[in-house]
């Protein structure tokens, strides 16, 4: 008996935990890639979360009318699967209570949390999820805080384009929603500039062996690849090119080249660049939030690790809410998501505005990008800035091999 | 031209390495008729042994593989001890869903413990250059390690006392016995080599790719198809499954977008079972 009645408080004690938060906490929820071929990316975009999370609450919390409220943020393991995406965040929502949420990191996986947020009617800043299609499907709650997909590589081809208009571009991307909306966008994008594409093909994201690939690639005659997709596939094929000796001026690949393990490539990483939503170096001056010298000197501080792009994301989802909610002075979702229809501001993470017609709305239309090359300082890789040309730290290294 | 032989070489090379994992698992399943659902985990875990071996002690990726081979046999021989052993001669569902078990935990704690972010052994080898195109060196020396460990292998099995005993054992376990064979210690060297073969073949993939400890599912995937194609129970054939399969992905991937080749692949697979239900290899005597 008395182990059964223990059982039973157990049991609901279980059930209960995850539901418990101060009357004081604003719950915010969402999951991440704690395992799964999105670790690496997801990791230091949760690391921005909880850097936010801490300062606000370091700082008393945030303020609501005249109360400060703690932050409170309820995540889980979606294993970089997206129909654990979609029982999490109903769970998230109608278990956890939670106020607001984060999108989990990918497009792919915050297509999937958009319906279920947009079901109960929840304001999901979403960051770490570029494809623009998403906020072309009516969603009123959803506000991203990433440079759309389609413009990803623009910066790259336009690079290209001052320093060899000539080039012959190979287009070789992830078969992924996102990789392929840049893909799609990269390939726009050289047509108006009157660039040549002579290889476009996609390859299944879990791919390990890419000597086909590359084999193809020499074959088609190009010196210039544009695409990638994630982490996991983009080092496999920077590694790679590098083994097979690619021959290639420049090299512009989405995500990968901008986590700072892809330094662990040694001499493959060199002269590789990437697009980036940010760059420690970057020079904005922040309407609110900390300064960017603060945000990376934090981060450094903490996580012992120079931050790229999705730490930075993660952070400045946080600070987005956070003014929101400041500024409507309630937790009400419609007076929050006002706010945020509201918003032309500039952060550490640079300037920050949402379209708000109705076959876009949430897109982000403010933020710009830049795009990030790995060179060597002092015989180190480091990653430089170098387009556009307003926002450069060091010049641009073309052809590779200079 | 040149770029659809060289697609055929590296795919022959990447094939030889198919080939030496499937073994790992036709072996065991020749000897006892378990099919080893744990034989990807055990691949990735010879992957990871690599990784510690050359980045803790600083051995030679090459040098570090008999001593895979050597950790891949012991972890073996416990694992068969411990989860399969007794179902083996029960139905086929127990040796299964008990290897599954075992996958799962491998699975489990290598995520716990290493993440799922992608690691890389680094080998600096020249390569092999033909016009434009350059063949890896490492892809060069994995293929001819793995064609070699499959013949050593075959020696063993056929000129060793208990590479016979094993084969006696398979054929026929009570006439073994009587014979005065322990047939289950037998099974467990079996099932030891089998596993430290995976594991060689994981370490020999370290060295041309980057892994997590998810990337054994995909060769596991792949060893079954060989294994299949091969002639089950048939270490030699698998080895030329392996090599099959690595030349039909080859010769087709200069001509269709990559997302195709599996297509290809499991096509030309129905048809081959179709033409030949028993395997392609199936040489000496069927079971």
């Amino acid at each position: 008996m008395i182990r059964k009645t223990a059982l039973a408080i157990l049991l609901a004690g279980t059930l209960a935990l995850p539901g418990i938060a101060s009357a004081k906490d604003i719950v915010i929820g969402f999951t991440t890639s704690e395992t799964g071929r999105l670790n690496a990316d997801a990791t230091p975009q949760m690391h921005g979360f909880e850097m936010w999370r801490d300062h606000v609450n370091d700082n008393g919390g945030i303020k609501v009318g005249d109360t400060k409220y703690k932050v409170k943020l309820v995540h889980y393991d979606d294993q970089s699967k997206s129909n654990r995406v979609q029982q999490l965040y109903a769970r998230l929502v109608t278990q956890d209570d939670a106020d607001f949420l984060f999108s989990p990191y990918s497009s792919g996986l915050t297509a999937t949390a958009a319906i279920i947020s947009e079901q109960y009617g929840k304001v999901m800043v979403t960051t770490g999820a570029a494809e623009g299609k998403t906020y072309t499907l009516g969603n009123r709650y959803l506000f991203q805080t990433y440079t759309p997909a389609h413009l990803y590589l623009a910066s790259a081809l336009d690079a290209v384009k001052a320093n060899n208009p000539d080039a012959k571009i190979a287009l070789i991307y992830s078969n992924d929603g996102f990789s392929k909306a840049a893909a799609k966008g990269a390939a726009d994008h050289a047509k108006e500039l009157g660039l040549n594409v002579v290889m476009d093909e996609a390859y299944d994201p879990s791919t390990s062996d890419f000597s086909p690939v590359i084999n193809k690639l020499v074959s088609s005659g190009a010196n210039v690849l544009v695409g990638g997709g994630h982490f996991a596939d983009g080092s496999t094929l920077t590694r790679q090119l590098h083994e097979q000796n690619a021959d290639l001026k420049m090299i512009s690949l989405l995500v990968a080249p901008d986590v700072p393990k892809f330094a662990e490539l040694g001499d493959a990483a060199y002269g590789v660049s990437v697009p980036s939503q940010w760059e420690p170096n970057a020079a904005f001056k922040p309407d609110f939030g900390p300064t960017p010298e603060a945000f990376t000197q934090a981060y450094k501080k903490r996580f012992d690790e120079t931050p790229g792009y999705h730490a930075a994301g993660g952070y400045a989802a946080g600070i987005i809410l956070q003014h929101a909610i400041e500024q409507a002075g309630s937790l009400d979702t419609d007076k929050v998501a006002a706010e945020l229809n509201k918003m032309d501001a500039t952060t550490f993470y640079g300037h920050i505005k949402f379209a708000s017609g109705e076959d876009n709305h949430g897109l982000q239309v403010g933020h710009d990008m830049v795009l990030a090359q790995w060179q060597k300082k002092d015989g180190k890789l480091q990653k430089q800035v170098v387009w556009p040309k307003k926002a450069q730290t060091a010049p641009l290294l073309y052809p590779i091999g200079q | 031209m040149l770029g659809v032989l060289v697609s055929v070489i590296n795919g022959l090379l990447v094939g030889a390495i198919y080939g030496l994992a499937a073994i790992g698992l036709t072996l065991i399943f020749g000897v006892m008729n378990v099919i080893n659902l744990a034989h990807g985990a055990m691949i990735a875990l010879g992957m990871f042994a690599l990784y510690f071996i050359t980045t803790g002690i600083g051995l030679s990726p090459y040098l570090a593989l008999p001593v895979v081979f050597a950790g891949g046999f012991i972890v073996g021989v416990v694992v068969f001890w411990v989860a399969v052993h007794r179902v083996i001669g029960r139905a086929e569902l127990m040796s299964l869903l008990a290897t599954f078990a075992v996958s799962m935990m491998v699975v489990g704690l290598g995520t716990a413990a290493w993440s799922t972010s992608p690691y890389n052994v680094q080998v600096h080898l020249p390569g092999l250059t033909l016009g434009r195109y350059t063949i890896p060196g490492n892809h060069i020396v994995a293929a001819v390690a793995a064609v070699a460990i499959a013949a050593l292998l075959y020696g063993f099995l056929y000129y060793s006392r208990l590479g016979k005993a094993i084969r006696a054992v398979a054929s026929n376990r009570q006439a073994a016995e009587l014979m005065g064979i322990p047939s289950a210690k037998v099974l467990a060297i079996a099932f030891g080599i089998g596993i430290a073969i995976a594991a060689v073949a994981g370490a020999l993939i370290a060295t041309l790719f980057p892994f997590t400890i998810l990337s054994g599912a995909n060769y596991e995937l792949k060893s079954f198809v060989v294994t299949v194609l091969g002639g089950l129970g048939n270490p030699a054939g698998a080895l030329l499954g392996g090599l099959l399969l690595g030349l039909i992905e080859g010769s087709v991937t200069p001509f269709v977008s990559g997302s195709w080749t599996p297509v290809i692949e499991f096509t030309l697979f129905v048809l081959i079972l179709i033409a030949f239900p028993r395997g392609l290899f199936r040489v000496g005597r069927g079971r």
